[in-house]
């Protein structure tokens, strides 16, 4: 079953998963690059994987790797699942 | 360790390297998924020997040239185990030939089977594994590959392409627990090489002999197993000498 994703949820649930591939989470912000918070390719991989199981909502390769920030991903769930 | 909760999937299970192998992980206390494509007796067999040494495991009917085929492949051992956390892919074909004579679905079908379905089943696979923090991927390679054999450029391709494809891929999640490596047979006695004479490799055999289904599984039961969680992006050649 998914979660409807509006910001709020998908924020949370994003949070949750960088927090889950190591991120520090006092760093974690809306305009926070993953290059800050040490977060790399796979770690977006998996990601992607848990926004799927959570909201339902497919971030294939070209989705993901031109994402820097935090928001950009957050954007980026919402509108894929409206 | 406790175990996650999940499965292996063994394709082209229903005889030779496949049965031996999905033996040897139940044997190790997995459920194991039997994938046949066209033997549903040999796959039920193999199934029936698991369940009657106390093990767990079901017969999947595939024919892996189709990204669905992989997806739906996967669901169905997802619904009655759990995620497959341990895949091998072992499913192969031959198409013998000379080069200027091998025609292109003779050289398309190989590289399919034997390569890209191996590449289909192992992205989908690779997502629960990464989740899960566990997972061994075990892709039966060949000793032709990485050498030659005239008559089989299409077979030679397709594993030495599986070698390559282990490789890179075990770089890339090793640091999710997840081991990726190969194993290289040499020449075994099964139904995919039971058109050829017998006994007529035996001299370029330092062992003199065959080597037994049995003795490919038991390596790749090692490589999927808890033990060898150290041990990725390596071939184990398993050919009784033939390439030192």
């Amino acid at each position: 079953m998914t979660t409807k994703a509006d910001p709020q949820s998908a924020e949370a649930v994003i949070r949750q998963g960088l927090e889950e591939v190591g991120a520090d989470p006092g760093q974690i912000t809306r305009d926070a690059t993953f290059e800050s918070l040490d977060v790399d390719s796979l770690d977006l991989v998996e990601i992607a994987q848990i926004v799927e199981d959570e909201f339902g909502v497919e971030l294939v390769g070209d989705d993901v790797k031109d994402l820097k920030t935090v928001g950009e991903v957050i954007d980026l769930v919402v509108a894929k699942a409206s | 360790m406790s175990r996650p909760e999940g499965a292996a999937l063994v394709t082209g299970a229903s005889g030779g390297i496949g049965a031996a192998s999905a033996r040897a992980i139940a044997a190790h206390g997995w459920p194991v998924a039997v994938h046949f494509r066209s033997d549903p007796d040999g796959a039920a067999a193999v199934v029936e020997s698991i369940e009657a040494d106390g093990g767990r495991a079901i017969a999947v009917r595939a024919d892996l040239d189709s990204n669905e085929a992989a997806d739906e492949l996967l669901g169905q051992v997802e619904a009655a185990f759990g995620p497959a956390l341990i895949l091998v892919n072992n499913a192969g074909r031959r198409a013998d030939g000379l080069s200027p004579q091998i025609k292109d679905e003779d050289w398309q079908s190989v590289i399919e089977t034997n390569l890209n379905a191996a590449f289909r089943l192992t992205r989908r696979s690779l997502k629960p594994m990464i989740r899960a923090r566990f997972g061994r991927v075990v892709n039966v390679a060949s000793v032709v590959g990485p050498r030659a054999n005239p008559g089989q450029a299409n077979y030679a391709a397709s594993k030495a392409g599986l070698i390559g494809m282990t490789k890179t891929i075990a770089v890339e999640v090793a640091r999710r627990g997840v081991t990726v490596n190969a194993v290289a047979p040499g020449l075994v006695e099964t139904g995919l090489t039971a058109d050829l004479p017998s006994g007529a490799f035996d001299d370029a055999i330092p062992a003199r002999r065959a080597g037994t289904p049995e003795e490919i599984a038991a390596c790749i039961g090692f490589l999927a197993s808890d033990e060898a969680s150290y041990v990725t992006g390596s071939v184990l050649t398993v050919d009784g000498g033939m390439s030192a």
